[in-house]
């Protein structure tokens, strides 16, 4: 049985004792207005979660990777590449996922909750098939940042407010359009991540040519590819004796 | 027009180098045939100690004396390499891991093998997601050559390598919440000492270091510790990845000899300022760094200048602003991210952050009386040296130097704000509430009262639209 507070409690007149909750050794309490809920959250048991086989094996291949996967009861160094698994397979870190991970790792649902809930790049609710951040941090804000956010939200008819404060979906919640910190690439700013790939630096009609292809499923400005990019100071051949005389590796 | 130096990033414009075959055929993993044969590894030790490297993530502590930290005991030991790169301002790793993966992974071989390390771990940012397909496979790679396994190349000496993604925190970039990042919680750091050199990864001793000190070493084993001392100053060996990014005409990774001048740096690698554009500030060292103005220009960009300075070299992350950015409104983007990446476990950093980024948008909204600047400047006092671990002091530090040396500007900005907001209010108004409405004590120009407008003010309406920050 799940114990009730009673309505009529008042904390400023309570007794000490009285925050204890009827029927439960005090170890067991809790203070106002928390009380427990139930049995704690057992891990999952494998005989009653169903586990897709190819998702069971990646899982534990990940797992097998780290030290301390022999650790008992402690497994855990897998979780966020287990959690990216999650989230790449069913989109975002599904409740039905995350118990299915758990299952296989043998930890609690709630254990890989709370680290899912922890990072900016796993979701806990459901996100578009595209993603596109939008860097709005020092270098990309100084050289358009926001407006290039602007432009992404009228496009796609996402919240401005929200996708400044952790994303907001598309009109046809296809894309996610999300303002964020520094993405490590400010020498291409303003710049944004369009599927985990580099872009910039975008000006403000980018933004529509960008969603235009991601919707058509065509290759995104393939011109302004992080990786189609040379080094800042161009080609330069060293004359540098030191350098050019180095016994080590880049001889 | 000043050269780079390029040591790390030599031939690094060649696609050829992210690939094994072509690192080889640019005399790739040859130091690390030759150290596993006839090097002891003390000799490594002591030869990187010697050539003074010193940590090019944040801190600037010297490699070696860390790799002589650790104990010589059978104990399982591990290396983290720190890839997390998510300061702003900071883009040297991405730049280094993507077109040189196995300078890096070489790098680690070394390191391990001279300091019996068993297990290593490249910590990436999950954001980096090409650049960590890139190392995966160039990890897969130095497996199937013999470089990383069991065993290596005859030598009795074994290491296992794993790339492991972050998701996306600022602070798993600390060492220790990247620890605990690592195994498996959420990234929270954790108090020091014990250092991770002797209480680290699962409770061993472990070697935690970024991507371009590690990057180093196979040259300085190749080359000895003279050689890479005859680079650079003497307190600040070596050459270093700066990247230049902001308000200039070519922003950008480039590898210079630390102690060129500043000037050097931002006028002739990165083209200076943009047409029309003069600069006003910079960060010398990522954002955490205090700023530094133009009449800064001349120091040398080296480890002990910019301490001397009041500032630091930190990452190596230039940011520059120019007169077209509110140095307020710096400070408060600065701020937020700081707030936003918080985590939360002490209360000078976690208030600290928050409370100075709300007062930053009074700042910003004309809100704020000069007096606020005053307690501004003392929050970040007492949040300096009081937190776990630096990120709270990574706030301060910028944001009192911008209110200390910029603190006309700041007022300037609330006057005009506020200005703004008392015509704004009176536009927004078809009727002027007359003494007898509440609040309407003591009518303002056009009749309306103070009260009023400054009710209006705090219910969000009257103020000027389109300054989300
Ligand atoms: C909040 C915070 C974030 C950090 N982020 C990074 C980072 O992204 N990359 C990095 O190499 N070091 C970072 N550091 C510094 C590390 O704690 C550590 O000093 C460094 O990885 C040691 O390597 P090094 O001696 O080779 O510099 C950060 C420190 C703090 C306090
Ligand atoms: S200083 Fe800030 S980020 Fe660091 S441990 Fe404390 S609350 Fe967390
Ligand atoms: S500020 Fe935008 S990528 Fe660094």
């Amino acid at each position: 049985m799940t114990p009730v507070m009673p309505s009529d409690f008042d904390p400023r007149n309570a007794e000490p004792e009285d925050f204890i909750s009827p029927g439960l050794p005090v170890d067991e309490a809790n203070t106002t207005g928390r009380l427990p809920i139930g049995d704690p959250e057992q891990i999952p048991d494998p005989a009653e979660v169903e586990v897709p086989e190819d998702l069971r094996e990646q899982i534990q291949q990940v797992v097998d990777k780290y030290p301390d996967k022999d650790h008992k009861g402690s497994p855990k160094s897998a979780a966020i590449p287990v959690l990216w698994i999650v989230q790449r397979r069913y989109g975002w870190c599904t409740p039905a996922g995350i118990v299915q991970a758990a299952c296989v790792m043998q930890v609690t649902p709630a254990y890989l909750e709370s680290v899912a809930s922890f990072y900016d790049l796993l979701r806990t609710s459901p996100q578009g098939e595209h993603q596109v951040l939008v860097c709005t941090n020092l270098a990309c804000w100084m050289r358009g940042g926001d407006q290039l956010l602007d432009s992404f939200c009228e496009k796609t008819g996402a919240d401005r407010e929200a996708a400044g404060h952790g994303g907001s979906l598309s009109e046809d919640g296809n894309i996610l359009v999300s303002g964020f910190e520094c993405l490590g690439a400010c020498d291409l700013a303003p710049m944004a991540s369009v599927d985990e790939r580099y872009f910039g630096p975008l000006e403000n009609g980018d933004a529509s040519t960008i969603v235009d292809q991601l919707e058509a499923g065509e290759e995104v400005l393939p011109e302004k590819a992080l990786e189609k990019r040379g080094l800042a100071g161009g080609v330069a051949e060293s004359t540098d004796p030191r350098v050019t005389e180095g016994k080590g590796p880049n001889r | 027009m000043i050269e780079e130096t390029r040591v790390l990033l030599r031939h690094a414009e060649d696609p050829k180098m992210a690939t094994l075959a072509g690192y080889e055929s640019y005399g790739g993993y040859e130091v690390l045939k030759k150290a596993l044969k006839e090097i002891e590894p003390e000799w490594i030790v002591n030869e990187l100690e010697d050539s003074g490297l010193r940590g090019r993530g944040g801190a600037g502590f010297s490699m070696g004396k860390k790799v002589s930290f650790l104990p010589h005991t059978d104990d399982a030991k591990y290396l983290c390499c720190n890839a997390d790169e998510s300061e702003p301002g900071a883009f040297k790793d991405r730049e280094l891991m993507q077109r040189n993966p196995h300078q890096l992974i070489e790098g680690i071989i070394i390191s391990s093998f001279a300091a019996g390390i068993g297990h290593a771990f490249i910590f990436i940012r999950g954001e980096y997601d090409d650049q960590a397909d890139i190392l995966d496979r160039a990890v897969e790679e130095a497996y199937e050559a013999g470089y990383l396994g069991t065993n290596i190349l005859g030598s009795g000496f074994s290491l296992e390598l794993v790339v492991h993604r972050g998701a996306g925190a600022y602070i798993c970039g600390e060492e220790t919440a990247l620890l605990d990042a690592l195994e498996g919680k959420r990234g929270n750091p954790r108090l020091k000492p014990p250092f991770p050199a002797v209480q680290g990864l699962y409770g061993g001793p472990t070697l935690i270091n970024n991507v371009e000190t590690l990057s180093n070493v196979s040259h300085i084993v190749a080359n000895g510790a003279d050689w890479f001392k005859s680079f650079g100053t003497e307190q600040s060996p070596g050459t270093k990845v700066v990247s230049v990014s902001g308000c200039v005409k070519r922003p950008g990774n480039y590898e210079v000899e630390l102690g060129v001048s500043l000037r050097d740096l931002i006028y002739g690698l990165a083209g200076g300022p943009l047409e029309g554009h003069e600069i006003t500030a910079f960060y010398p060292g990522g954002s955490s760094s205090p700023v530094l103005t133009p009449a800064e220009m001349d120091l040398p960009y080296s480890f002990e200048a910019m301490a001397d300075a009041g500032s630091m070299l930190g990452s190596g992350s230039i940011i520059v602003a120019d007169d077209s950015v509110s140095i307020p409104r710096m400070a408060l983007r600065t701020a937020h991210f700081y707030r936003h990446e918080s985590c939360g476990k002490c209360t000078p950093c976690r208030e600290g952050t928050n409370w100075t980024e709300k007062m930053l948008e009074r700042v910003c909204t004309g809100e704020a009386t000069p007096m606020d600047l005053d307690i501004i400047s003392s929050v970040q006092d007492n949040i300096m040296g009081h937190c776990l671990c630096v990120l709270g002091d990574a706030m301060a530090m910028p944001v009192s130097s911008m209110v200390n040396k910029f603190r006309d500007e700041f007022e300037e900005t609330i006057a005009e704000e506020a200005s703004k907001a008392w015509s704004g209010s009176l536009d927004g108004l078809t009727e002027s509430p007359g003494r007898d409405e509440p609040g309407g004590e003591e009518p303002g120009p056009g009749g309306v009262s103070p009260e009023h407008v400054r009710r209006q003010r705090l219910a969000g309406r009257g103020v000027p639209a389109g300054e989300d920050v």
